[in-house]
């Protein structure tokens, strides 16, 4: 079996143009010509065994690309972000209360927030993504309906959000409550699925900076989401970037919003601690 | 029939006369370009397209055109269904007569930028950009 | 009026007169080019933003015919020159009819 999972692999990667392309670029990124972003750091302890250095995907982009998140007008993304704080604002639900009615601005109260979900929620007793967050928002204290999980809505609101922590390293704790949740991704991720018979870690881990096709495979990481992508040209949730991603290795993939997802995104997104917060970021 | 070495030697010759062939513009192209110059001679010179050598996804191309002394500028992509982009009209009150958006190309194809001047005269730029394809298409 | 539609601008506050600024918009919109079809086949017709302009106290500065291949969440970058203080007036129109407006006031200092 894994003689014909490497083989599947050995296909998918056409190594012509790897040799002027096997490593991240040596750009660096600042937002406006003013806020730095670190997008290569050493790798955090959990992840020494296996990587030395992570990259944002950032990095693997062509100039044209990386271009757009440069600057805030050309950056698509903020758009949404402007949608995201006109919902902010806006007065929803049977506790007629807005976002604002008791978060203020988001400038003041939701700074480093991105930074560090997924989460344990005491009160809950579960972890929660930042969409999680949001939804528990809107149906326990606004009384209104959730957005749908991979909305446009959702992505607004999460753009929104995750400006105020733009620059801040991800920071998400992997122990206490949610080490068992974290294990669980981790299993995840090194899961072969699909009739091609490949993990996360087979392409982001072991051939990050090798060409899949036309594409320059990245390490995946998850610190730019959500992510204005010009293959589809609005923000993508991250839980429909990973769907696309199993899907394509050929296998039913989880739901979005489901344990499983949330738990690969604790797992993923602690594997960029200390990459800055990018989101919305623009790749391809 | 069979086809002797110096046959299919001769094909091939052919095929690749075929591909060398100048290029032109498709149909829909050749009318739009033709509406627009009224079927004028185009200058080589005069207007600048700028547009990536690869572009890392087609539904997102950033081009940028200039022509000073420009009235207009038309822009055009000969391989896609329509091949109509955009036409820019320069006010009296526009600075440097140059524009930049972002475009769709449906694969590997020409981009064609026309100018028509003051003086009514034409210039012509082409610029072939490269559409790759994503890997998985995830 | 299709959802979700926002326009940005960028422009600056204050110019020297006579000076040429550098504008940028992007206003959120599909751009849906007739050329897809949904899931059972069927054709999706066009819906776009089929023009742009932009002026200055009421002359124009650009006008932008626009087709199916300009991308979803157009975007536009170009230059005006600004002689005296006053508005700039941003305008795209709708194949349904919708127009969106915006405006930025210029200082001159």
């Amino acid at each position: 079996m894994k003689f014909k999972a490497m083989t599947a692999v050995a296909a998918l990667l056409l190594s012509v143009p790897a040799m002027t392309l096997a490593d991240p670029d040596e750009d660096s990124l600042a937002i406006n010509g003013e806020l730095d972003m670190v997008t290569e750091t050493a790798a955090p302890a959990h992840l020494s065994d296996a990587l030395d250095t992570i990259y944002s995907g950032w990095r693997f982009r062509e100039d044209e690309t990386q271009a757009l998140q440069m600057d805030d007008f050309d950056n698509p993304g903020m758009v949404f972000a402007d949608l995201g704080l006109d919902q902010w604002n806006k007065v929803e639900g049977e506790a007629g209360k807005s976002c604002a009615s008791c978060h203020g601005t988001p400038e003041e109260s939701m700074k480093g927030v991105r930074a560090v979900y997924p989460k344990w929620n005491e009160t809950a007793g579960e972890v929660r993504t930042l969409a999680m967050q949001i939804n528990g928002c809107r149906t326990e204290n606004m009384k209104a309906e959730p957005y749908k999980y991979t909305s446009g809505q959702m992505t607004n609101m999460e753009a929104l959000i995750s400006v105020q922590s733009r620059g801040m390293p991800v920071d998400v704790v992997i122990d206490g409550p949610v080490q068992a949740t974290w294990e669980a991704g981790k299993e995840i991720y090194y899961t072969r699925f699909g009739q091609l018979e490949l993990s996360c870690a087979n392409c982001h881990e072991d051939n990050y900076g090798n060409m899949i096709r036309a594409d320059h495979l990245s390490q995946g990481q998850i610190n730019g989401f959500p992510t204005y992508r010009l293959k589809n040209a609005k923000l993508n949730q991250v839980h429909a970037r990973f769907k696309g991603c199993i899907r394509d290795t050929r296998a039913h993939t989880f739901e979005a919003g489901s344990p499983e997802f949330v738990a690969l995104e604790l797992y993923v997104a602690s594997r960029g601690n200390g990459l800055s917060v990018e989101g919305p970021s623009v790749r391809n | 029939m069979d086809f002797t070495r110096r046959d299919t030697l001769a094909l091939g010759m052919g095929a690749v006369a075929l591909t060398v062939l100048p290029f032109r513009a498709n149909a829909a192209a050749d009318d739009a370009i033709a509406a627009f110059t009224g079927g004028a001679a185009m200058a080589d010179a005069g207007v600048t397209l700028t547009a990536p050598e690869i572009a890392e996804n087609g539904n997102t191309v950033p081009i940028s055109v200039e022509a000073e002394g420009a009235v207009s500028i038309m822009v055009l992509a000969a391989g896609n269904p329509t091949p109509g982009v955009a036409t820019f009209t320069f006010g009296e009150m526009s600075g440097a007569h140059s524009a930049s958006t972002r475009i769709r190309l449906a694969g590997t194809q020409d981009v064609i930028a026309i100018a028509k001047m003051a003086d009514g005269s034409f210039a012509k730029a082409s610029s072939n950009v490269k559409v790759t394809i994503g890997g998985c298409g995830g | 009026m299709a959802e979700g539609v926002k326009p940005r601008v960028k422009a600056p506050s204050k110019a020297a007169a006579g000076e040429a600024v550098v504008l940028k918009t992007l206003i959120s919109h599909q751009m849906e080019s007739g050329q897809r079809k949904n899931a059972d086949g069927t054709p999706i017709p066009r819906s776009i933003i089929n023009r742009f302009t932009c002026e200055f106290n009421g002359t124009s500065v650009i006008d932008i015919q626009m087709e199916p291949a300009i991308s979803t969440n157009p975007y536009f970058e170009f230059e005006a020159v600004i002689p005296e203080a006053g508005d700039l007036k941003f305008t795209w129109y709708d194949d349904d009819g919708s127009v969106y407006e915006d405006t930025k006031s210029v200082a001159i200092g």
